[in-house]
């Protein structure tokens, strides 16, 4: 087996997003720990471009690295406590959730090795991404318009959520 | 590079989100997991287009990607307001919402 530039360039990639992800759930600061889920974010974006998806490559980064990350940094500085910031994590549920995770991952590559015969595919061309767009305004129109609806119930629904309401002003104001 | 080793890196960055997913109890914490295990879910999506011939595996990336943003914004939303009653996030503290 020889290895190739892309051989060697995803295993680099999938070890920095596999770290990346590792840190993402053990760091006790939680702004370090959005700072790795930008590198796993980001290492997968990536592995997009590797997997003839450059344009979803470049939407990850625009939509993740540049929105979601900024909003979770301002989500974890807004709620600072006044103390530590240290996690307290219960050491048992700890040991426990590894054991899941463990034999989660045990039966999902079990499984991909079972049926790695099935597997054995070789890399279609891509379709490019005038298809996408395309495919995203015939075939997929209905799924397409629903996300739209979907993303304007949650810009709302979370404005209705964060709303501030005053415990000690009633929501009708009273002539005093 | 084959479609075996993409699914298994996937399925290991979905047991690091799991295992997140468990033991956070910083509300942020818990979604910053579930991102992770999201991002595994659209690797799958991607490897099974380029290999897999699955031409709407591009397309269901993106649905995904939409998805979670919306997810993040209420799940910060609601951290807003566990932090604003509460003074702090962590997540068993969100029983007090039930009454």
């Amino acid at each position: 087996m020889t290895f190739t530039a892309t051989m060697i360039v995803f295993a680099l990639v999938g070890a920095l997003a596999f770290v990346g992800s590792i840190f993402t759930v053990r760091s006790s600061k939680l702004v370090h720990a959005v700072l790795w889920l930008g590198v796993t974010l980001g290492m997968t974006a990536i592995l997009f471009v590797q997997l003839g998806a450059p344009f979803l490559a470049g939407i990850q980064l625009l939509l993740y690295v540049g929105g979601v990350m900024t909003l979770m940094i301002f989500g974890v500085l807004l709620t600072k406590r006044d103390g530590d910031s240290e996690l307290k994590t219960e050491e048992p549920s700890r040991e426990r959730g590894a054991l899941i995770a463990l034999a989660v991952f045990a039966v999902l590559a079990g499984t991909i090795w079972l049926g790695r015969d099935a597997l054995q595919r070789t890399a279609v061309p891509s379709l490019g991404t005038g298809w996408l767009g395309t495919s995203l305004l015939t075939r997929h129109l209905v799924a397409f318009e629903a996300l739209s609806a979907l993303l304007l119930a949650a810009m709302i629904g979370a404005i209705v959520i964060a709303r501030r309401r005053d415990p000690d002003q009633p929501s009708e104001p009273k002539e005093s | 590079m084959t479609l075996t080793t993409c699914l298994i890196l996937s399925a290991a960055l979905f047991s690091v989100g799991l295992y997140g997913l468990l033991t956070r109890r910083h509300a942020v914490g818990i979604l910053l997991s579930i991102e992770v295990m999201a991002n595994a879910a659209n690797l799958n999506f991607v490897a099974f287009a380029h290999y897999g011939g699955a031409s709407w595996g591009q397309a269901f990336a993106l649905f995904v990607l939409g998805l979670t943003v919306a997810e993040v914004a209420i799940g910060l939303a609601l951290v807003m307001l566990l932090f604003r009653s509460h003074k702090d996030v962590l997540v068993d503290l969100a029983n007090a919402f039930k009454h």
